[in-house]
């Protein structure tokens, strides 16, 4: 008995020891078997993992639903919506895909944090307003069991735009509208302002128009962080890795003036990880660009502008990143605890931080000041000679100031109008987009999240209509240009 | 009944700055502190089982529907019986109290009931409005809008006046004079900047509050900003200690041959 099984153990071990190099040319080959044995398993399960023979945890699912790429502020808003608004519960499997999960050059973690409803298109003032109705209760919201509550820090003082005579009847409109829309809002004369705020220096400005209620800055990184917690707790996974291709299947049509157009669909998208050639292929049925300001390499990639120009298919995604720098200075006589945002006639704009007579601000560069947006570098020649002048002679308190730091951030700034595009692209039909907001993205995106998640889950949008954000306008050349901008 | 709803502790104590909500931090914010924590069989239970995470946020959703249920609006019966009256109902069933000029105040009693003659008033304006514990908030403080000849408000302890809520006191700017923030655990110093708008306060009190990071300072930016407000509260000599007194150095006399 017992030779028998030590015989029957020495001819197994004999046949498997050295597998390749048996007499008679029978070699196992390993890898061809796995790929069978995988693709039975997948055939009779699908979308089952069932192979753990490699560790294979920081690679996105197989399938997804949604993939959502770009984990910034609009990505995990949309991602939020999505979850909120789907018709049963766990409908939706949901994929957010970003580069940098340390958000080092995120324009949501750089941001100000400012929200004003002071704009000239009514679409905004109804995003902005929502926006501030979901901030103030952000711990319904996002309330996430055994949590603790988010502190945004919101600072309720307002924005104060100031507009110089060419400027004033423009202002002028605004207001009245924006009063329509419901956003409190009032106009000043300069010698209401200096009666209000002693400290600005009125020479210059026409008319000022400030705002009451709803407005303010907070804290995006704990807007960020809020979502994101909120975002796992509802079910959506995130991974780190960049999307490099986007396989697509295409249809041909034909419209009614007899012309072909081609429709894609993209039905799988490339994740690679990060400093390695591994790569996931995610299927999917819907894409949401949220990628800031590199959405426009994203859409490259799914053949977005690739055509002959002034079709549609040529039509690119005019959205790139603009480099914008925030400094940061100290000034012990400057205005006092009551000052809002000022936003100034010639673009520079300040603000207050805390109690210590610090201050915040910067200035939008003109187009020929543009500065590179390769790096992350501050420029401080820039507050010298473009900042401070203004500063100083619109507070002149601001005379004597040290600047105590400094940082730059990209803005996904679209180059057409500076405003948003939302909503899918016309021919390639399961890509949304959720980008180009030009510095606005931020307060916007509560709004635009949820817009995006009606178009999906509904198929138009339901509580604000954004159709005229739609990709088109860029092929029909429909500009929808906002003026307040900083 | 609501003690004993807190003593299950379904719901996260959620507006006191309790150092249990300090330290049990969610499992995506703190890593590490998930394994020091205490935990309660509840939390243990929301960890496992999805049906107790869900319920427990339920019951959470159901305490916030039943505070803005009681900041619905009450502008409606400001067409009926007059702005004022209305505020004033507003108030009352909030389970604040009312004085109406030249007559008492209207308080309601422990069950909730108060007098209701205050109906019969016509045009009489509401001077005075002691909203102390009450779960008034941002969506509620619009009826207080109603009252417009309003001269004294006291907020104290309100649990859900925050920063934002102080943003909604500007149109009183003509008639208040008064205003009592004592206790209210959501207020910090963003918000305090926005009394700036109430040029008729003459008295300000903003003792204890915890969210406020430098009671002090923020005290002494107040006083700057409203200069004709006697503003209370904070006793500016709290945390600072006299040192050993120091021989004053007599320079005047001369130095000893």
């Amino acid at each position: 008995m017992l030779p028998r099984v030590l015989s029957l153990g020495v001819r197994r071990g004999r046949f498997t020891r050295r597998p390749g190099t048996l007499r008679g040319g029978f070699s196992l080959d390993w890898e061809e078997k796995l790929s069978e044995i995988k693709k039975k398993i997948q055939s009779a399960l699908p979308g089952t993992s069932l192979l753990p023979l490699y560790d294979s945890s920081h690679l996105p699912p197989d399938h997804a639903d949604v993939v959502i790429i770009g984990g910034g502020v609009l990505g995990l808003s949309v991602a939020y919506w999505l979850k909120k608004l789907e018709k049963q519960r766990g409908a939706l499997r949901v994929l957010v895909v970003e580069r940098d999960l340390t958000y080092s050059r995120a324009s949501s973690a750089l941001s100000l944090g400012g929200i004003h409803q002071q704009f000239s298109l009514p679409e905004n003032i109804q995003l902005s307003l929502f926006s501030a109705s979901f901030l103030r209760n952000i711990n319904e919201h996002l309330a996430v069991v055994d949590a603790p509550p988010l502190d945004l820090q919101f600072n309720p003082l307002g924005y104060l735009w100031l507009a110089s005579e060419k400027n004033a009847a423009a202002m002028e409109n605004n207001v009245k509208m924006q009063r329509q829309e419901g956003a409190k809002v009032c106009l000043m004369s300069p010698d209401q302002l200096r009666n209000k705020f002693p400290w600005i220096n009125t020479e210059g400005v026409a008319l000022a128009s400030y705002g009451m209620e709803d407005e303010g800055w907070f804290d995006p990184w704990c807007l960020l962080q809020g979502l994101r917690r909120k975002v796992q707790s509802m079910g959506v996974v995130f991974c780190q890795g960049e999307v490099t291709r986007f396989v697509s299947s295409s249809s041909h049509m034909m419209t009614k003036n007899q012309k072909e157009v081609k429709l894609k669909r993209i039905y799988e998208v490339h994740v690679k990880m990060d400093n390695s050639l591994e790569y996931q292929p995610v299927e999917c049925s819907i894409v949401i660009n949220a990628a800031g300001a590199w959405s426009a390499q994203v859409a490259a990639l799914a053949g977005i502008g690739k055509g002959p120009p002034d079709t549609l298919q040529g039509t690119k995604l005019p959205v790139e990143p603009r480099k914008r720098y925030v400094y940061v200075w100290h000034c012990p006589q400057g205005p006092g605890l009551e000052s809002p945002l000022v936003a100034d006639t010639s673009g520079t704009y300040f603000r207050r931080e805390g109690l210590g007579s610090n201050y915040l601000g910067g200035r939008s560069p003109t187009e020929e000041e543009e500065p590179d947006p390769g790096n992350l570098e501050v420029d401080h020649d820039f507050f010298q000679d473009k900042v401070w002048p203004h500063l100083a002679q619109r507070v002149p308190a601001f005379e004597t100031l040290k600047v105590q730091n400094a940082w730059a951030g990209y803005y996904d700034y679209n180059t057409f109008d500076q405003n948003g595009v939302v909503g899918p692209h016309p021919l390639v039909v399961n890509m949304f987009f959720a980008t180009g907001f030009s510095g606005h993205g931020l307060q916007q995106a509560p709004g635009v999240g949820r817009a995006v998640a009606e178009m999906i889950v509904e198929g138009r949008f339901q509580t604000i209509n954004l159709d005229s954000f739609l990709f088109s306008r860029f092929y029909l050349e429909e500009k929808i240009q906002e003026d307040n901008i900083i | 009944m609501a003690a004993l709803w807190r003593s299950l502790r379904l719901v996260a104590p959620m507006w006191n700055r309790s150092t249990r909500g300090i330290h049990h931090l969610g499992g995506a914010v703190d890593p590490e502190s998930n394994q020091k924590k205490r935990r309660t069989m509840l939390q243990y239970l929301s960890d496992y089982f999805y049906d107790v995470e869900f319920l427990r946020g339920y019951f959470f959703q159901n305490e916030m529907v039943k505070v803005h249920q009681k900041n619905r609006s009450f502008a409606y019966l400001g067409e009926t019986y007059g702005p004022n009256n209305a505020g004033a109902f507003f108030i009352l069933k909030q389970g604040g109290a009312v004085k109406f000029r030249d007559k008492e105040w209207i308080r309601p009693d422990k069950y909730g009931h108060f007098s209701q003659e205050f109906w019969n008033f016509s045009e009489v304006p509401v001077e005075a409005v002691d909203a102390s514990d009450c779960a008034i908030n941002y969506e509620g403080l619009e009826n207080l809008h109603l009252l417009k000849e309003l001269q004294s408000l006291s907020l104290q302890r309100c649990p859900h006046v925050d920063d934002w809520c102080l943003s909604r006191l500007y149109p009183l700017a003509d008639s208040l004079q008064e205003l009592s923030l004592a206790g209210c655990p959501r207020i910090s110093e963003r918000g305090l900047g926005c009394l700036y708008h109430l040029q008729n306060l003459r008295w300000l009190d903003i003792s204890d509050l915890p969210s406020v990071s430098n009671p002090g300072l923020t005290q002494i930016l107040v006083e700057e900003m409203l200069p004709n407000c006697n503003v209370v509260g904070v006793n500016l000599a709290e945390g600072l200690k006299i040192g050993p007194e120091e021989q004053p150095r007599d320079t005047d006399r001369p130095v000893p041959a």
